[in-house]
């Protein structure tokens, strides 16, 4: 009973920290708060949806799920982090929260607003250990996690491109003035970031079986609260506070019942804000703006 | 004036005050996202205390108010100590706290909703609007308007200038706070039904979203965009989803060619 509470809290956290991921990504370089995030979830398990329903071969309704969201992460781009330079600094999250709405309602017109049931391209989705029933997509989430967070940490450290990032995470005029072409690397960022969220919204869509316009909202806010958890920029503490997270949330669901969920998990985000903004793997306090 | 109308005016005048909840807070350098959280404050309170204790409704308000007010001064301590994307997160984290706690309430229950039975008219509705507007505006001539300024400015000059820094940043953070919770029970006194689904992050976000659009430079921002807020949808009178699609266009035409919002001080201010 303990064993599958874990293993459920960890394959849920899974979920949380591919959102979480592309949410420190632009956190910690761009810093910017990328509210479009949840829309870009929503989209891609509602396309997974539709895809799926309409006959489609799983491998190919994947890609063009997980693709969505780098495209429209792009377009996101265009009008948010391009403006940054030359206005207020709220202006990039002010536009990715209407571009959160504007996905949402668009969504919500051409599909309508009921819970929709994702029909499984396979007989079943997961297998016993034991007497622990693990579920594969979130399994190949946790890897996929795991495994683009490695690589992205490589890209980051050896790369050219990787070294422009770092420098534009430290000061973005500096980078221009060294050269670094901002222009062709923010997008990167962006579509790095979009990918990972479609990614987790293609799994959460086949693990839970249920998609719907509104589904990218709780999801998302828990991915904050795992960035914010393990560390804001930190691509390894949003993987772990993605799965601490998910481990807190089914636990309280299993001990003070679903409804004290938001209690705990936002409870705990705010105690971590207050005595240690940092994070559990975050360094030194930068002064992000908004 | 027709019934249909009346409700169109209620909610002008309470997007009004709402509005001007999250502007006090954000003329100070505070992105509030937790608006909402005090909203439920405000409404849950005075209706508990108007359904518990038989108060008229604008007395039970009032009380609201104060309730809303102490409860933004007490967490504005530990808000206050964050800054920038770290205060934004702490009033989210806090908007789904309070929503989480409420939905777990059975006193004023729970996740079915609450029953406001005593009702306020538009007349009251309308006329603590005005009073908040007129309120609003006087403050913004006076020393505290400069100050927040100052401080939303640049904070090493206004403390070097003697400002206390904390003490304006709390006190808009409060008054926002206050007016949020006055909303709340103005809202749950005349709709007569309160829902504490309907006060979560998402809320705080529209609100943010429409004072964002009329612009922060000047207190005549918050109004024009309340006013286009409310009135959009009641003009296009197509789906409620359109009426989004088209408000949140707006917000990205906007913030793409005049960032500032549409109101701009020069506009007001010069020849």
């Amino acid at each position: 009973m303990l064993e599958q509470q874990i293993v459920n809290g960890l394959m849920l956290g899974s979920v949380y920290a591919l959102v979480a991921v592309a949410f420190t990504l632009a956190i910690g370089v761009l810093n910017f708060l990328n509210f479009s995030i949840p829309g870009l979830f929503m989209v891609a398990g509602m396309l997974t949806w539709f895809l799926l329903r309409a006959g489609m071969p799983w491998p190919l309704a994947a890609a063009l799920a997980i693709a969505s969201g780098g495209l429209l992460s792009l377009l996101v781009e265009r009008f948010t982090y391009r403006l940054m330079s030359r206005s207020e600094h709220f202006v990039p999250l002010v536009t990715s929260m209407a571009f959160l709405i504007l996905f949402e309602n668009l969504v919500l017109i051409v599909w309508g607003s009921d819970l929709q049931r994702v029909p499984l391209p396979f007989e079943s989705v997961s297998f016993k250990l034991g007497p622990t029933v693990v579920a594969v997509p979130q399994l190949v989430g946790l890897a996929c996690a795991v495994l683009a967070v490695a690589l992205l940490d490589l890209v980051l450290r050896k790369t050219r491109i990787g070294r422009g990032l770092r420098t534009i995470a430290e000061d973005a005029e500096v980078a221009i003035m060294l050269g670094v072409g901002v222009g062709r690397v923010v997008p990167v960022v962006f579509l790095v970031g979009g990918l990972f969220t479609a990614l987790s919204g293609f799994l959460f869509a086949l693990n839970y079986q249920q998609a719907s316009p509104f589904m990218g909202e709780e999801i998302a806010l828990k991915g904050i609260s795992a960035m914010v958890v393990g560390g804001m920029g930190n691509i390894w503490g949003a993987i772990l506070g993605g799965l601490l997270i998910g481990i807190v949330e089914t636990f309280s669901i299993h001990l003070l019942g679903a409804r004290a969920v938001d209690i705990s998990v936002y409870g705990l985000l705010l105690a971590i804000l207050f005595v240690r903004p940092t994070g559990l793997l975050g360094g030194a306090v930068r002064q992000a703006r908004v | 004036m027709s019934g249909y109308l009346e409700s169109v005016l209620v909610l002008l005048a309470i997007n009004i005050i709402l509005a001007y909840a999250a502007f006090l807070p954000m003329v100070a350098g505070q992105l509030n996202l937790g608006v909402a959280a005090f909203v439920a404050i405000g409404a849950y309170s005075a209706g508990y205390l108007s359904n518990s204790f038989g108060l008229h409704p604008v007395p039970a308000a009032l009380m609201a108010v104060a309730i809303a007010a102490l409860t933004g001064w007490l967490v504005a301590f530990p808000i206050l100590r964050t800054r920038g994307i770290y205060l934004a997160l702490a009033t989210f984290a806090l908007n789904q706290v309070v929503q989480g706690t409420i939905l777990n309430l059975n006193v004023v229950g729970g996740a079915s909703g609450y029953p406001v039975p005593a009702h306020i008219g538009f007349p009251v509705v309308a006329a603590f609007s005005l009073a908040v507007i007129v309120l609003v505006f006087l403050a913004f001539r006076t020393r505290f308007g400069i100050s927040v300024t100052a401080v939303s400015d640049d904070e090493r000059v206004a403390d070097l200038m003697g400002l206390s820094v904390r003490g304006v940043q709390s006190a808009a953070f409060t008054a926002g706070a206050a007016l949020a919770g006055l909303a709340g029970a103005l809202y749950a006194h005349h709709f007569n039904y309160i829902e504490a689904q309907n006060y979560g992050v998402l809320f705080s976000i529209y609100i943010v979203l429409y004072v964002l659009l009329g612009g922060t430079q000047t207190v005549y921002g918050p109004l024009l965009g309340a006013a286009v807020f409310t009135l959009l949808p009641e003009l296009l009178r197509g789906s409620a989803a359109w009426r989004y699609v088209i408000f949140a266009c707006l917000i990205i035409a906007i913030m793409s060619l005049r960032p500032q919002g549409v109101i701009l001080k020069r506009a007001w201010f010069s020849k």
